[in-house]
C-alpha cells in the first residue's frame, strides 16, 4: 500500500480523480464538414502505455487532438482522469504533455530557451522552469546541444527537443503522436529506451500513436486500433503475453470447409486465413491427433502443421480484415 | 530530473497564477527585439522629441536659462493642449514604425512553425495566447506614448502648480485615450495582419499599405466628390480626427475650396464626418481583427 510523505502525496491520495481511468472514452464521434472522423468511441483506458495504431487517416491524430480539446466532439465525450474534456479542457492540459507529430517550433532559439517558455507556459515558475528545460534536455540526451538554435537540429534531434518539451513540466499524462517519424534505427532505438523508462517510472502515462507496429508492441501494455473512425479492436498486450495462447497453423490441400465445421464441433476456435492456411486455437481434451483424424475423415492433407503466437501484427492485420470491435 | 539523476520526475512546486501567466510571452519576445542593435538605437531615436518636449517644458519655467540662450517665454510654444497634442501625435507616429518592425513576425512565425499547437496544449488559451502577443506591442509602445507623455504632464503640472493640473486634466485624459485607442489599434491590426500572412516582409508591407493606400484612396475621392467623407475609410485620418477631438481641436469644417459658377466665385466649407463616425470605423475594423484572429488562431486547422 502506497504511503503518502509528503503533503502534495497525501493531496493526490485523497484526490478521486486519481483513481479515475487514464482515458475514459463515452460514445466520443467529431464530425468535420459533415464527415464523420471518429464514430462512437467507447471504452476505459487505465494501461501506463497505451498504444493507438491504425492505417493513416484512422483517425488516431484526430482522436488525440479532441482530448487535448483542438475539436470540439460532434457528439458524446470522454474523460481523463476523470475530467470532461468539454467542460475542463483547461484543467486536463495542466496534466498533459503532448509531443505533435509534425515538425512544431519556435523559430531562432536555442533548445533550452524555447523548453523553458514552454515549462513556463505550463504553469512553472521562471527558476524552476530554466532548471527543469536544462534537466529535460539532458534527460533525452541533447544535453551538449542545448544552447543551440533549433534551426540548427537534425531531424532526430528535433524529435527529442519535441519530447523535450512535452516532459519539462512533468506532466502525468503523455501524448506521443508518432514519435518515431523518420529517425534512424539508433535514433528509434533511443527514443523507444525513452519513452519504456518514462512509462516504467510509473510516474506518468503514455498514449503512444504510431503505425509502426514495432513501437508500440516494445512500448505499450494496451492497444487500442482505430479502422475508419471506429473502434476496431482493442487489446490488452499484458494480459495477451502473461495468458501465452498459443494457436496452430495448418497449411492444408482438400476441402477445408467440412474440415472446420467439424474442428468446431470438437469446440475449437479457428480462422481460415487464405492461402489454405488455417489457424487453430485447441481446446482442453483435444491434441493434434484428433485432427489428423478429423482431416484424414474429410480426405483433407495437412501439409504443414506448426505451434504460433499471436503478434500485434496478427491481431492488427485481423482488426483491419474484420469489422469493428470494442472494449 | 536533476541532470545528474536522469530520471522522470514530476513537478510538485509551487504554479504561476493563471491570470499573468500570458506575460510570459512578452517575457521572452522582448529579449529577441532588443537583441537587434537597429531596432535598439531606433527605438531610442524614438525618444528624441520627448527630449525636446521635456526642455520646452523647462524652458517655459526657467528664467536663467531663458536669459543664457536669450529666449524670451513668448517666442517659445505656448504649453496647452495643442502643444502636448502635438508631441502626442509625433510618438504616435513613431508608434506605427515601431510597429511595423515587432508586429508583424509575432503570429507569423508561430504558424509558419506550426507553434500553435505547442501553446495550445498547455493550460493556455487562445485569448491568452492573442492577449500575451498583443501584450508585446502594447507595453513596447505605452513606453513610448502615453507613459512618458503623462510623466511630462505631471513634471509641467509640478513647475505650473495644482490650478493649471486641475485646470488642464482634459489633457491628461486625451494623452491617456488617443494613444490607448491607437496602440490598440496597431496591435490588432499587426496581429491580425501576422496571422493571415506567414512572411514577415509580406506582412510588413500589408500593413504599411492597409495605412497608405486606403488614405490615398479616400483623398481621391474627397477630391473628385468635394467631400470628406472619403477620410473615412482612411485609418491616419479617422484617428487624427479622434485625437483632435479628444484634444478639444477638432473643427468639423477644416477644408474650404472655391467653386465657379460663371464669374461669380463661391467659397464652400467641406464638413469632417461627425467624430461618432470615426470612433465607429476604428471600433469595426477593431472587431474585423479580432474576428481574423479568432479565425486564424487554432491549434490545428481542419481542411473540410
Amino acid at each position: 500500500m502506497a504511503v503518502a510523505t509528503t503533503p502534495q502525496e497525501q493531496a493526490r491520495l485523497k484526490d478521486p480523480a486519481n483513481f479515475a481511468p487514464v482515458i475514459d472514452l463515452n460514445d466520443l464521434s467529431v464530425t468535420f464538414g459533415g464527415r464523420p472522423i471518429l464514430q462512437n468511441l467507447r471504452g476505459e483506458l487505465r494501461g501506463r502505455a497505451i498504444g493507438l495504431l491504425g492505417p493513416n487517416g484512422a483517425g488516431k491524430t484526430t482522436l488525440i487532438h479532441t482530448l487535448l480539446g483542438f475539436h470540439e466532439p460532434s457528439s458524446g465525450t470522454a474523460h481523463i482522469f476523470g475530467r470532461d474534456i468539454t467542460t475542463d479542457a483547461k484543467q486536463i492540459r495542466s496534466l498533459i504533455g503532448y509531443m505533435p507529430e509534425r515538425d512544431s517550433f519556435i523559430a531562432k532559439m536555442s533548445a533550452v530557451r524555447f523548453v523553458r517558455l514552454m515549462a513556463e507556459l505550463s504553469g512553472l515558475p521562471s527558476e524552476a522552469a530554466l532548471e527543469r528545460a536544462h534537466e529535460a534536455l539532458f534527460y533525452v540526451g541533447l544535453g551538449e546541444a542545448r544552447y543551440r538554435s533549433l534551426d540548427t537540429y537534425s531531424l532526430g534531434m528535433k524529435q527529442l527537443a519535441k519530447l523535450a518539451q512535452a516532459i519539462v513540466h512533468g506532466p502525468r499524462l503523455i501524448f506521443l503522436d508518432e514519435p518515431t517519424n523518420g529517425l534512424d534505427p539508433p535514433a528509434r532505438q533511443r527514443m523507444i529506451k525513452l519513452v519504456r523508462e518514462i512509462r516504467d517510472s510509473g510516474k506518468a502515462n503514455i498514449v503512444l500513436s504510431s503505425h509502426l507496429l514495432r513501437d508500440v508492441e516494445e512500448c505499450c501494455e494496451e492497444i487500442l486500433i482505430l479502422k475508419e473512425g471506429r473502434l476496431a479492436v482493442y487489446c490488452n498486450l499484458e494480459e495477451e503475453r502473461k495468458s501465452n495462447r498459443k494457436f496452430l497453423l495448418l497449411e492444408t490441400r482438400g476441402d477445408q470447409d467440412k474440415f472446420v465445421e467439424s474442428v468446431e464441433k470438437l469446440g475449437c476456435e479457428y480462422a481460415v486465413t487464405g492461402d489454405h492456411r488455417i489457424k487453430i486455437v485447441l481446446q482442453g481434451g483435444v491434441d493434434v491427433r484428433d485432427l489428423y483424424r478429423v482431416a484424414s475423415e474429410h480426405g483433407l492433407q495437412i501439409r504443414r502443421l506448426s505451434y504460433k503466437r499471436d503478434s500485434l501484427e496478427d491481431i492488427f492485420l485481423k482488426a483491419m480484415e474484420n469489422g469493428h470491435g470494442g472494449l | 530530473m536533476a541532470v545528474y539523476e536522469l530520471t522522470y520526475k514530476q513537478f510538485l512546486g509551487k504554479l504561476t497564477p493563471e491570470w499573468n501567466r500570458f506575460m510570459v510571452i512578452p517575457r521572452h519576445a522582448f529579449r529577441d527585439v532588443f537583441k537587434s542593435k537597429l531596432f535598439t538605437a531606433f527605438f531610442v531615436f524614438c525618444f528624441i522629441p520627448l527630449l525636446v518636449e521635456t526642455i520646452l517644458i523647462y524652458l517655459h519655467h526657467n528664467v536663467n536659462a531663458l536669459a543664457i540662450l536669450q529666449v524670451n517665454v513668448r517666442e517659445l510654444l505656448p504649453i496647452d493642449a495643442s502643444f502636448f497634442m502635438t508631441f502626442t501625435s509625433i510618438q504616435n507616429g513613431f508608434a506605427f514604425f515601431v510597429t511595423l518592425l515587432v508586429g508583424p513576425p509575432l503570429v507569423a512565425r508561430d504558424v509558419r512553425n506550426n507553434a500553435l499547437p505547442l501553446y495550445l496544449c498547455r493550460p493556455f488559451s487562445r485569448a491568452e495566447y492573442v492577449l500575451g502577443k498583443m501584450a508585446v506591442l502594447l507595453i513596447l509602445l505605452s513606453a513610448m506614448t502615453w507613459v512618458p507623455q503623462l510623466l511630462l504632464f505631471a513634471f509641467q503640472s509640478y513647475l505650473q502648480g495644482a490650478s493649471w493640473f486641475a485646470n488642464n486634466l482634459s489633457i491628461a485624459g486625451a494623452i491617456f485615450i488617443s494613444s490607448v485607442v491607437w496602440i490598440i489599434l496597431l496591435a490588432l491590426l499587426s496581429l491580425a495582419i501576422s496571422a493571415l500572412v506567414k512572411w514577415r516582409v509580406i506582412a510588413s508591407a500589408a500593413l504599411l499599405g492597409l495605412f497608405f493606400i486606403p488614405s490615398v484612396f479616400g483623398e481621391v475621392v474627397n477630391q473628385l466628390f468635394r467631400t470628406r467623407w472619403g477620410s473615412l475609410v482612411s485609418i491616419n485620418a479617422n484617428m487624427r480626427n479622434i485625437t483632435l477631438g479628444l484634444f478639444g481641436q477638432f473643427q468639423q469644417a477644416t477644408t474650404f475650396v472655391t467653386d465657379f459658377d460663371g464669374e461669380v466665385a463661391t467659397r464652400i466649407a467641406l464638413h469632417e464626418p461627425p467624430l461618432l463616425v470615426s470612433w465607429t470605423v476604428l471600433f469595426l475594423i477593431s472587431v474585423i481583427c479580432l474576428a481574423l484572429l479568432s479565425m486564424k488562431v487554432k491549434a490545428y486547422e481542419v481542411v473540410r
